[in-house]
């Protein structure tokens, strides 16, 4: 067995024990923690594929920036995680419903599953072993995917204003303090020196 | 094996060092010391008095707000690495469309700024 | 003395050529080469602390440490026998598993990012195209030992250190991140060997990147004292405010390892610093050799700096942190970044911020 092939069920089974853990754990923090190492784990598989650059911005964007946000909501906001235990059962056999339509749309999906001729060719093609995944990337996303790429900008604007929106309650109670005004002040209005004689006072 | 793969080997087999070397290290006092708690010694550090409740309590808002900025920006860096690394063979299409993007959320940042959401209170 | 040297390279290349056609001599040279770097890494924390502790006293006309081993070289030594022999306290009321998660977690983190840092031509663990991607996604991870120390403890003033620390270091990611396509930009390429290859003109010190990302070399320097919470922007142990942060209730080994973390992080900084905008190995005069000299003569005057500013700089405050982090470096960066494209693209300055151009 060579070790890409032992690395491959290394990360595959993390993986996948990773993502048990997160449904199973009684602390939501520990599900956090399961989670993180199942998005580490699937990097690892991302570079098996061959895929560095995904791998890598899993690593940045889901491990080191959502999962963080993730942890912040559930360490440190006040949900009763025992009261919503208790409703589960309540909820239970909808849930199980959705499971099933699920699986049986999985099911009718995978049975007409036909990989197209393209596919197939892409597949078989010998990646080029000059061109390193990323700069390939480049050079497609910005130009070929114009449009898509313009979209997840404007995407990225509105949810930068609606987190704003929901979160932001401006203070009105507070200091603030103003920096530049501080800079540019001119320290000859604001000091003045007084020849105070002894026993007058000003 | 593949060439790339190869490259990758050697930090797996570091990552196995390095927690090796941390788990000995934490093992080490484990072992090598005595332990003798008692509940004034494992009670949480406070100023003398018992906890009035559980410390992880809830906090100001603006730390979301902070790691919401955050994903976004992050994920705008990632938008920029394979520019940057295609950058000599981009095509000006790819240029400018970059340019665009960075003004879309300049905009975005603009709005931050005025509505107050980078100010810490 | 240079020719014996080179012919044992040549002897131990082809001893190693012959090892690697084997699976187990192959894995046998990566755990060498994985603990010469751990090794290397230890006993560079080692002096680094020795080292931090004399300049902090000399700056405030001490001696520092003086007393054990000659002129004190064993403390830092004497310290960790210390730590090892120290009970671990463990909280009540907190996560037994996540409390010794943590400190784990940063040190492997910290250590795990020196896999791709290059010591001289060559001289790393592994290659990767996208070595500097990796050193950012790996340094990002940095933040859940903090996280997961303050969380775990169940004692307020870690609590209120971990938030502090996780907002703080996230903050300062983006401008780091930004610094980092400003050099790719240049460069063409993530791989630190094609970055410092780029630097290599025959202008010595005059081709490095300092030159033409001269205001990026200073926000990268401060982001990085922001990013491995070290002073001025210690904020997470502020101890008049907090304690000591998320450590407070860390004693013996984790402790060690959190400190140790820190330190390696602090030195990768260094050395991302050095490789960046002062050439890696390169030779700061043209005509004298480049080699691994040069990269840890960088990295040491880096961390000179570092422990300068620790001991001459008042700690900022918190809201003034999130203001500078936010509110200037941020789009300083953007702004220098949307620059270094425009020169590069329109060549401005001929090849100077285009560095590709010339084949470097």
């Amino acid at each position: 067995m060579g070790a890409a092939v032992f690395a491959f069920y290394l990360f595959a089974l993390s993986t996948i024990t990773g993502g048990l853990f997160t449904v199973l754990s009684r602390n939501p923090v520990h599900s956090v923690l399961w989670l993180i190492l199942s998005f580490l784990s699937s990097a690892g598989l991302f570079i098996l594929l061959g895929a560095e650059f995904v791998a890598m911005l899993m690593i940045i964007v889901y491990v080191g920036a959502v999962a963080v946000l993730f942890l912040f909501v559930v360490m440190m906001l006040d949900v009763d995680f025992a009261s919503l235990k208790a409703e589960m059962a309540k909820y239970l056999p909808l849930g199980l419903l959705i499971v099933i339509v699920l699986l049986m749309e999985l099911a009718m999906g995978l049975a007409v599953w036909v990989p197209s001729d393209g596919a197939k060719m892409v597949l078989g093609a010998p990646i080029p072993s000059d061109t390193h995944n990323t700069a390939a990337l480049g050079l497609l996303i910005y130009d070929q995917y114009f449009l898509l790429f313009q979209l997840a900008g404007l995407i990225l604007l509105v949810a930068m204003i609606g987190a704003i929106v929901l979160t932001l309650r401006h203070r009105k109670d507070v200091k603030r303090q103003d920096i530049l005004t501080q800079i540019y002040r001119d320290p000859d209005e604001a000091i003045s020196l007084k020849d105070v004689k002894p026993g007058q006072g000003l | 094996m593949d060439d790339l793969l190869l490259e990758y080997l050697p930090i797996l087999v570091f990552l196995g060092i390095a927690l090796g070397l941390g788990i000995i290290l934490l093992l080490a006092a484990a072992v090598i010391a005595i332990r003798n708690p008692d509940p004034e010694k494992v009670s949480a550090y406070e100023c003398g008095f018992n906890a009035f409740d559980d410390a992880r309590m809830k906090f100001d808002v603006r730390f979301y707000l902070v790691s919401i900025l955050f994903i976004i920006f992050d994920l705008e860096i990632a938008f920029l690495f394979p520019w940057a690394v295609a950058f000599q063979d981009i095509s000006m299409i790819g240029f400018w469309s970059m340019i665009v993007f960075l003004g879309v959320l300049t905009v975005g940042f603009a709005y931050e700024w005025k509505k107050g959401a980078l100010e810490w209170e | 003395m240079t020719e014996i040297f080179s012919q044992l390279i040549a002897k131990v290349e082809i001893v190693t050529a012959d090892l690697i056609a084997s699976n187990f001599g192959l894995a046998l040279i990566l755990i060498g080469q994985g603990l010469l770097m751990a090794v290397f890494l230890l006993l560079s924390a080692y002096f680094l602390i020795y080292a931090d502790r004399k300049i902090w006293a000399a700056v405030q006309l001490r001696r520092g440490p003086n007393v054990v081993g000659a002129f004190g070289l064993l403390q830092s030594g004497a310290d960790m026998l210390k730590l090892v022999f120290k009970e671990i306290v463990v909280p009540a009321g907190s996560d037994k598993f996540v409390f010794f998660l943590a400190p784990v977690v940063s040190f492997v983190m910290a250590i795990l990012a020196w896999a791709v840092i290059p010591l001289n031509d060559g001289w790393q663990l592994s290659n990767l195209n996208v070595a500097i991607l990796y050193v950012f996604a790996i340094s990002s991870l940095e933040v859940y030992g903090v996280i997961m120390g303050g969380w775990a403890s169940n004692s307020k003033y870690p609590f209120l250190g971990s938030l502090r620390s996780a907002a703080q270091m996230i903050s300062y990611e983006v401008s780091i991140g930004l610094v980092i396509i400003g050099v790719i930009i240049s460069t063409g390429s993530m791989n630190f060997g094609a970055i410092v290859a780029a630097q290599d003109t025959e202008y010595g010190i005059l081709g490095w990147y300092w030159l033409p990302h001269l205001p990026m070399l200073f926000l990268f320097f401060i982001s990085a004292l922001a990013e491995t919470n070290r002073p001025p922007f210690d904020l997470p142990e502020a101890e008049s405010e907090l304690v000591a942060g998320f450590q407070v209730e860390y004693s013996s080994t984790p402790f060690l390892l959190f400190m140790a973390g820190e330190l390696i992080a602090v030195f990768l900084m260094c050395a991302l610093t050095s490789l960046l905008f002062f050439g890696g190995w390169l030779s700061p005069i043209p005509g004298l050799p480049d080699g691994v000299f040069w990269m840890l003569l960088k990295m040491g005057f880096f961390f000179f700096i570092f422990a300068m500013i620790k001991a001459i700089t008042p700690r900022y405050r918190y809201d003034q942190l999130m203001r500078l982090g936010w509110k200037v470096f941020l789009p300083f960066s953007l702004v220098w970044v949307v620059f270094v494209a425009f020169a590069a693209k329109f060549e401005f300055f001929g090849s100077f911020y285009a560095r590709y151009l010339v084949g470097g």
